[in-house]
């Protein structure tokens, strides 16, 4: 004890009549208020926890990128995909199992199918389709009521399976808007009133001459497919021509382009990239975008 | 607090790391003893008891008068049942505790550290059982300086932690039951099958009781909380707080001393004291304001056949009157009587109590007029942004919304949905509304206790196109064949440039 009291008179603030630490910044001396003896224990603790912890945890060159517990990030993320995949596969099941009317029907299966549906929708179709289904030149839109091949639940999901001039599917929708022009089947002046004629089946020609020239052109050429008035014809995914939706373009220059040139869009085939319950899903989810369709 | 040579002799040698000072609290008797046993049975009845507590809601509901639902995101307090979109509810429970918090300090010191904070409660229920089983705190201090102890020495103090753990798994118990329904869980503990998260959180909670009321006690007052630290704030001249009165326990001195003043230098204060601090060294951050320091000094007093209230609930404002009027006056009942006569009565209405009442009230009003204006029914509209329009076949322009239907009753409604504001000749429709009212509005079902999502599409032919900037309408949800709106919100239609 007297050695104690015999220390230096610095080491005493003389305010308070407490001892500091003895560090000093700039004249301010530091107050020694103790730390308690558990905390110093508790932060012990901490230091031999993160030594077992650096061990067991990928920390240390030696004990190579996983830890003596053989723990990867990779492989936690791969458990909780399983995980969740079990956990929803009885939902899945159930949506293999019913038909899209029976999904509708069903607002527990309908909800899951139209919340699987936009994640698959923005996987798979959304690069060409646009975020919203909303197409692009090319890419035909799926939030309008002008349907190629067909627009209820049905003939969406045979569209998606099997997708369009798929190469590499069998079952696949196939047709052909020919070359008129390129392969010498029409002259350009034909193809050029066959394009005023198909303006005037929507009202929008300005040269009724050329359009009662381009009306023969187009009974012998195109009617066959498209309809004697330009109605279309879904067997052959023939695009009605009489209205205002129009995929590739729909001024006299784009028309006459698609005359000439052909046109045949492809959408791959998804039976075998998809399961059959995000089809499904797929199915739903398009059809809520614009289905009016039943 | 101007007494520095109080700290000299023992803080002159301080190291840096202090060992912990045990603290064997005495028993003692008296009025404050008296309430903070009412307060604890009340505070640990309510905790132990509320989630048994049954309230009807009707087939197929919880019937728990308070609980968390985690499973099916509710929150269900009696009638109220309260969604996790709602979590502002909470968020003002939490603002009306804290202001609760800091009105009480300012009127009454800190009677929450005192008297209601689980710490406090849970550590006297443990002191309770540790005087039951160990002895009173002599006993208690002969038994820890023995060098060996005695096996009736180690049975006591078996048993002591046995009974400590024990009340800590009924704590941990009863926690849990306020996320799951209680006699279920009675029931799947005794049948050995509660889940093991169950089973995990009882075990923290059970642990962290056991932990904390059993061996840090005071440690988490004075090193963990942080409200003793900033509790300096709140208190004015005029907040009670438990306190000696110097002017006339000064100096101390035995009885029979005729200069002494009425502290006798007992040190029962200091002995009942739970967290081991000298009330007389004034106001201090250890101190929790339990006021069993209060029940101490009045039996002694009594004992001495002196007034009682040398340590009292007292304002510091009255501290100092009472010491400036008795500077002159010698000690003993004359000097006594002189500073009791300038003390005047504690200001409960000042500024501050306003200011916290006025915030009170304000957030108290904000929840009720929030629970009262709330709908059973809400609907919420999403308007498609990709593509804005869809232009259709015909030259028409279609907007397509994503409507969503809260419905927080328990019976499924069937409502029409009506759009209002559209151009001349537009129509809409709901994806998958097969029924419509006699007129002619789609019929949708609600999602009882849930949300319920629906497509609207509305058109509008070629020659009443919207104009670009966008049309306002209102979707409404009427009852089939009309009557009053039970839901409406507003949206725009939008159409292409022209």
């Amino acid at each position: 004890m007297d050695d104690h009291s015999q220390r230096a008179p610095a080491d005493i603030d003389a305010v308070t009549g407490r001892t500091t630490t003895g560090h000093e910044w700039d004249g301010i001396r530091e107050l020694n208020t103790p730390l308690p003896k558990w905390w110093l224990w508790t932060f012990y603790a901490c230091i031999a926890f993160a030594a077992v912890w650096v061990v067991l945890y990928p920390a240390l060159p030696m004990t190579g990128a996983t830890g003596l517990l053989g723990h990867t990030a990779r492989g936690d993320a791969e458990r909780d995909r399983r995980e969740q995949a079990a956990a929803i596969e009885p939902m899945l099941a159930r949506l293999r199992a019913a038909t899209p009317a029976q999904i509708l029907a069903d607002p527990d299966l309908r909800g899951f199918a139209m919340a699987g549906g936009r994640m698959a929708f923005a996987n798979a179709c959304a690069g060409c389709h646009g975020a919203g289904g909303q197409g692009a030149p090319g890419f035909p839109s799926l939030a309008d009521d002008e349907w190629l091949w067909g627009g209820d639940l049905a003939a969406i999901e045979e569209t998606i399976r099997h997708g369009i001039r798929a190469p590499d599917d069998d079952a696949t929708r196939n047709s052909l808007m020919p070359r008129f022009v390129a392969d010498g089947m029409l002259t350009v002046a034909q193809a050029a009133d066959a394009a005023e004629y198909v303006l005037a089946l929507g009202g929008r020609s300005t040269d009724g001459a050329s359009a009662i020239r381009g009306a023969a052109v187009f009974a012998e050429n195109c009617a066959s497919c498209h309809g004697e008035r330009g109605q279309g014809s879904r067997e052959m995914g023939a695009p009605r021509l009489d209205d205002r939706v129009w995929l590739y373009g729909g001024d006299k220059a784009g028309i006459l382009r698609t005359i000439s040139l052909g046109r045949n869009g492809v959408m791959p085939a998804w039976e075998s990239r998809l399961d059959a319950a995000t089809i499904r899903m797929l199915v739903i989810y398009l059809h809520s975008l614009g289905g009016t369709e039943q | 607090m101007d007494k520095p040579e109080a700290f000299a002799p023992d803080d002159r040698n301080q190291p840096l790391y202090a060992d912990r000072v045990r603290v064997y609290p005495q028993a003692v008797q008296g009025r404050v003893r008296r309430a903070k046993w009412a307060i604890l049975i009340a505070c640990l009845g309510l905790y132990y008891l509320l989630p048994w507590l049954r309230w009807d809601r009707g087939p197929g509901q919880p019937d728990q008068a308070v609980l968390v639902d985690m499973a099916r995101g509710r929150l269900f307090f009696f009638q109220l049942e309260i969604w996790p979109q709602e979590v502002y509810y909470l968020t003002g429970l939490l603002l009306l505790g804290a202001i609760a918090i800091f009105a009480a300090t300012a009127l009454f010191g800190r009677v929450w550290c005192g008297f209601a904070c689980p710490q406090t409660v849970w550590t006297d229920l443990f002191m309770l059982v540790e005087r039951w089983i160990e002895g009173d705190r002599n006993a208690r201090m002969r038994r820890d300086r023995k060098p060996r102890w005695s096996a009736g020495d180690k049975a006591r103090k078996l048993a002591k932690h046995a009974a400590w753990l024990a009340i800590a798994a009924v704590t941990g118990g009863a926690w849990v039951n306020y996320f799951t329904d209680a006699p279920q869980l009675a029931r799947d503990l005794l049948a050995f099958e509660a889940s093991t998260t169950i089973l995990g959180f009882a075990a923290l909670f059970t642990l962290t009781t056991y932990l904390l009321a059993g061996w840090a006690r005071e440690q988490v007052c004075t090193y963990m909380c942080p409200w003793p630290r900033f509790q300096a704030a709140m208190l004015d001249a005029d907040s009670l707080a438990v306190s000696y009165r110097d002017w006339r326990g000064e100096p101390r001195g035995k009885a029979q001393d005729p200069g002494a003043g009425d502290c006798v230098d007992c040190r029962a204060c200091v002995n009942v004291c739970p967290t081991g601090v000298d009330i007389r060294d004034g106001l201090q951050m250890a101190c929790i304001n339990c006021g069993l320091c209060i029940d101490a000094c009045d039996g002694i007093m009594a004992k001495l056949g002196r007034p009682t209230g040398l340590v009292a609930f007292e304002t510091i404002g009255n501290l100092a009157a009472a010491e400036a009027a008795t500077r002159a006056v010698p000690p003993g009942p004359a000097r006594c009587g002189a500073g009791m006569a300038a003390r005047r009565p504690a200001r409960l209405l000042r500024a501050r109590s306003w200011v916290y009442a006025g915030a009170m009230v304000v957030i108290v009003l904000a929840m009720l007029v929030g629970l009262a204006l709330r709908q059973p029914l809400s609907l919420e509209v999403l308007r498609d942004r990709a593509p804005l329009y869809v232009r259709l076949a015909d030259g028409g322009i279609r907007n397509s919304y994503t409507l969503k239907l809260s419905d927080r009753r328990h019976d499924a409604a069937v409502l029409a949905v009506a759009v209002e504001g559209l151009p001349a000749g537009a129509a809409w429709q709901v994806l998958g509304a097969a029924r419509h009212d006699a007129a002619g509005l789609p019929l949708v079902e609600t999602r009882p206790d849930g949300v319920a999502e629906f497509r609207l599409f509305v058109t509008a032919p070629h020659y009443a196109l919207p104009a670009e900037e966008g049309t306002p309408v209102t979707i409404r949800l009427l009852p089939p064949g009309g009557g009053a709106t039970q839901a409406a919100a507003a949206t725009s239609f939008l159409g292409p440039r022209r």
